[in-house]
C-alpha cells in the first residue's frame, strides 16, 4: 500500500510518513497542494492522508482535484477541528469521508488504514 | 396572641398589600431609571388631570355663583312684590276713608255738619259702607275747637289748638296720624282733612279709624316659615303687632330704613347677627313704614340644597377622574416600563448570543492552533518511541520510555481540553435537535469546572438513576443553562462547599434536575426577581444581572421550566425541568434566536 501525507506541517508530517515507513509502509509526504498533486500525477499511490485545512486550499478540494488524477484513490483526513461528534475521534461524513482528530495515536491510523483496504494489501 | 405580635402581623399585612399594588417600574432596581418612570407618571397625571379638572372646577365654579345669584336675586324680587302688593292694599285702605271725608267735608256745608244729628247719621252711614273701621268723627273750626262731636266718648269743646296734628293738618288740609290707643285703649289712628272757606277761615273734619283691617290683612298675608309683616313709624314704633321684632306700640328692634319712595329690599343683620331679608316701603303721605322681614337662612334653604348636590357633584366627579386617570397612568407608565425592559432584555440576550458565538468561535481556533503543535509533539514522542522500540537501542531503558509515556499522556490530556473546548464552541452553532443522554452532559459542563472545585475544595456530587431516558433537545443551551447555574452556586459557595446534582425523571414526559448549594442563599425578596434582567446583587462586582435572566430564556427556549428555592444561609436549590421532547414550534423559535 502506497500512501501520500499532504499536510502544511512538515514537522508533523514527515515525522508521522517516517513512523509509517519504520512499521514497513510505503509512505511519502507533500507538505503543499501543489506538491501532492506533482506526486500523484509522478507516482501511483493507493491512499492520501489529508490536512483538511491547509493554506490556499481545504482539504476536500484538493480530494477533488486529486481524484481528477487519479480516480481510484482513497482518502482519510486528518483535522484540527473536531466534526461531528465530541467523545469519537473518528468520524463520517454524508460523503463518506473518514476523518480523524489531531493530535491521532498513530495505531489508531493504522487500524482505520486497514479498515479502508480490508484486502491482501494490508500494512504490518 | 400578645399585642406585639399582631401589631407586626398588621405590619406585615399592610406590606404584604401595598407590595401587591405598587407598580412594579416603582421598584425598579436602578433609581435613576425609577426617577424617571415615576417622573413620567407623575407628570402624565398632573397634565392629564389638571386639563380635566380645571374646567371642571371653573364651570362649577361658574355655575355656583349663577345659580347663588339667581336663587338669592329670585326672593329679593319675590319679596319685593309682597311688600308692592300689600302697600298697595293698605295704600287704598287709607286713601277709601281719606277721600270719604274728603268727600263728605265737600258735599255737606258747615251748618249740616254742626248738626248733630246729621253727624251722627253721617257716621252711621260711614260704618255700614266701610266696615268697622270709623269710630267716632269730630268736626273743629280754624281755632282748633271742636264744635261738634259723635261718637263713643264725650269729646265736645275739646280745644286741638295747639295739637301737633291740627297744626298739620292747617298747613297740609290733610292728616293721618300715628297708631294710638287713645282713652278706650283700642288701637286706632285719627284721619283728618280741612275744608277752605271763602272768608279765610276753614273747618276740619276729623275721624278716628280702627286698624283691625290693617292688621288682618298683615296677618293674612302669605309670608311661610319664620316671615313677619308689621308697620313702624318713622321713629321706629311699631304700628302693628310684630312676631318677632318688638312690642305693639313699642320700639322696634330693627332699625328705620333709609327713605326711599319705591319699595326697597336690603339685606341686614340682626343685633344678634342673624341674617335677614327685608322689604319695606315708605307708604305716601303717611307716618307708616310697611315692612315685610324674612330670615336668609329659610330663603336660601333651596340654595343651600342646590349647593350640597353642586359641591357633591363635583367631588364624585373629580375623584372618578382622579382614579381613571391614576389607573390609566399606572397602567400606561407600567406598560411602557415592561416594553423597555423586554426591548432592553432582548438587547442583551442577542448580545449576549453573539458573545457566545464569539467564545465559540475564538476557542475553537485556538484550539485548534494548539492542537498542531500538539500533534507534532505527539509524531515526534511517538518516532522516538518507534526508535526505541525498533532499534533495540534503548528498547530495556525504562526510564526514558516512562518518560516518553509521560509526554504521549500529557499530549493526550491536552488533547482532551482542545477537544472539549472545540465541541462545547460548536455545540453553541448547533440548532438542530438531537438525542441527549444529559448525565453525560452535565458531567462534561462539570469538567469545565473541575479544577476549579478541586482547588476551592468543593465536593460535586451527581445522582442518576442508571437507566435514565435520553431527552431530545438542544445541546448547547442545556449546556449554557448548566454552565450558568453550577456557576452560580460556585460563586455563592465558600471553599470547601458541596454541590450536588440529582437527576430523576418526572411524571410528565420530562426529566427534572436539582442542583443544590450549601452556599449563602437568596433573601426572600430578592428571590422573586431573580430571574428578572438586570436584577443583581453583585453589580459592583462586576455581575452584569443576565446571568440568570437568560438563563430563564433559556429554559424558556428548550420548552423547560426553571424553580428556585433558597434558605439564607442555609443553600439554594435551582430545578431544571427538561421536556423529554421539544415542540417543533419551540424548536424553530430557537432557530431564529440563536441564528
Amino acid at each position: 500500500m502506497r500512501v501520500l501525507l499532504v499536510d502544511d506541517e512538515v514537522g508533523f508530517v514527515s515525522v508521522l510518513t517516517e513512523r509509517l515507513v519504520m512499521r514497513g509502509m510505503v509512505a511519502e509526504y507533500a507538505s503543499s497542494s501543489k506538491e501532492a498533486i506533482q506526486r500523484i500525477q509522478d507516482n501511483s499511490y493507493d491512499l492520501v492522508v489529508l490536512d483538511v485545512k491547509m493554506p490556499g486550499v481545504s482539504g476536500l478540494a484538493l480530494k477533488k482535484e486529486l481524484l481528477n488524477i487519479n480516480p481510484e484513490l482513497k482518502f482519510i483526513f486528518l483535522t484540527g477541528y473536531c466534526s461531528d461528534n465530541v467523545i469519537d475521534e473518528i468520524s463520517q461524513d454524508a460523503n463518506g469521508n473518514i476523518f480523524l482528530v489531531k493530535p491521532v495515536e498513530i495505531n489508531e491510523l493504522i487500524k482505520v488504514m486497514n479498515q479502508v483496504f480490508p484486502d491482501e494489501r494490508k500494512a504490518t | 396572641m400578645d399585642p406585639a405580635t399582631l401589631t407586626n402581623r398588621i405590619k406585615s399585612t399592610i406590606v404584604n398589600r401595598w407590595l401587591r399594588i405598587k407598580p412594579i417600574f416603582a421598584s425598579h432596581p436602578s433609581p435613576e431609571e425609577q426617577l424617571s418612570y415615576r417622573s413620567m407618571w407623575k407628570t402624565a397625571i398632573l397634565a392629564v388631570g389638571s386639563v380635566a379638572i380645571i374646567p371642571l372646577i371653573t364651570i362649577t365654579m361658574v355655575d355656583y355663583q349663577v345659580t347663588q345669584k339667581a336663587i338669592s336675586s329670585e326672593f329679593l324680587l319675590r319679596a319685593a312684590r309682597v311688600v308692592s302688593n300689600t302697600q298697595r292694599s293698605i295704600g287704598f285702605f287709607l286713601d277709601e276713608r281719606r277721600s270719604a271725608l274728603s268727600f263728605l267735608i265737600r258735599d255737606n256745608d258747615m251748618p249740616a255738619l254742626l248738626n248733630e244729628k246729621r253727624l251722627a247719621a253721617i257716621l252711621a252711614n260711614l260704618q255700614h259702607s266701610f266696615g268697622g273701621g270709623f269710630i267716632d268723627l269730630g268736626v273743629i273750626d280754624h281755632l282748633g275747637r271742636q264744635l261738634v262731636y259723635t261718637g263713643p266718648f264725650d269729646l265736645t269743646d275739646k280745644v286741638y289748638t295747639e295739637q301737633k296734628w291740627f297744626k298739620q293738618v292747617a298747613e297740609r288740609g290733610v292728616f293721618i296720624s300715628d297708631v294710638l290707643l287713645g282713652y278706650r285703649l283700642v288701637p286706632h289712628m285719627v284721619i283728618a282733612v280741612k275744608n277752605q272757606l271763602p272768608d279765610g277761615t276753614y273747618y276740619i273734619l276729623r275721624a278716628s279709624v280702627g286698624i283691625e283691617p290693617f292688621q288682618h290683612l298683615l296677618s293674612n298675608l302669605e309670608l311661610g316659615g319664620h316671615g313677619d309683616a308689621f308697620i313702624i313709624n318713622h321713629n321706629a314704633i311699631l304700628q302693628t303687632p310684630s312676631r318677632y321684632y318688638g312690642k305693639f306700640l313699642g320700639k322696634s328692634s330693627l332699625p328705620v330704613p333709609s327713605y326711599s319712595d319705591h319699595t326697597e329690599v336690603l339685606e341686614m343683620n340682626t343685633p344678634q347677627g342673624e341674617p335677614l331679608v327685608i322689604g319695606y316701603r315708605f307708604l305716601k303721605d303717611t307716618p307708616f313704614i310697611l315692612m315685610i322681614v324674612k330670615k336668609k337662612a329659610e330663603l336660601m334653604a333651596r340654595w343651600y340644597k342646590t349647593r350640597i348636590e353642586l359641591i357633591l357633584f363635583l367631588a364624585v366627579s373629580v375623584t372618578i377622574i382622579l382614579s381613571v386617570i391614576l389607573c390609566m397612568a399606572t397602567y400606561m407608565v407600567t406598560r411602557i416600563f415592561e416594553a423597555d425592559q423586554r426591548r432592553l432584555a432582548a438587547i442583551h440576550h442577542a448580545e449576549y448570543a453573539n458573545k457566545m458565538a464569539s467564545i465559540g468561535r475564538m476557542s475553537a481556533s485556538v484550539a485548534h492552533e494548539i492542537n498542531n503543535p500538539l500533534a507534532i509533539i505527539n509524531e515526534k514522542a511517538g518516532l522516538i518511541q518507534d526508535l526505541f522500540t525498533f532499534q533495540k537501542t534503548y528498547a530495556e531503558d525504562a526510564k526514558l520510555n516512562q518518560l516518553l509515556d509521560g509526554i504521549a499522556a500529557s499530549v493526550r490530556r491536552a488533547g482532551n481540553i482542545t477537544k472539549r473546548l472545540l465541541a462545547f464552541a460548536r455545540n453553541l452553532e448547533v440548532v438542530e435537535v438531537e438525542d441527549i443522554d444529559l448525565v453525560a452532559l452535565i458531567s462534561e459542563v462539570l469538567s469545565f469546572l473541575g479544577k476549579e472545585s478541586e482547588h476551592r475544595g468543593i465536593q460535586i456530587q451527581v445522582n442518576a438513576p442508571e437507566d435514565l431516558l435520553q431527552v431530545q433537545s438542544h445541546r448547547g443551551k442545556l449546556q449554557q443553562i448548566f454552565l450558568n447555574i453550577i456557576n452560580n452556586a460556585m460563586a455563592a459557595m465558600d471553599d470547601g462547599g458541596r454541590l450536588e446534582v440529582t437527576v430523576h425523571p418526572e411524571v410528565k414526559k420530562a426529566l427534572s434536575v436539582d442542583i443544590s448549594d450549601n452556599g449563602r442563599g437568596i433573601p426572600e425578596e430578592d428571590l422573586r426577581r431573580v430571574f428578572e434582567p438586570f436584577f443583581s446583587t453583585k453589580t459592583k462586582r462586576g455581575g452584569t444581572g443576565l446571568g440568570l435572566s437568560i438563563t430563564y430564556n433559556l429554559v424558556q427556549e428548550i420548552g423547560g421550566q426553571i424553580f428556585v428555592e433558597s434558605d439564607l444561609n442555609k443553600g439554594t436549590r435551582f430545578t431544571v425541568r427538561v421536556p423529554t421532547r421539544i415542540s417543533m414550534q419551540e424548536g424553530d423559535q430557537n432557530a431564529r434566536a440563536t441564528g
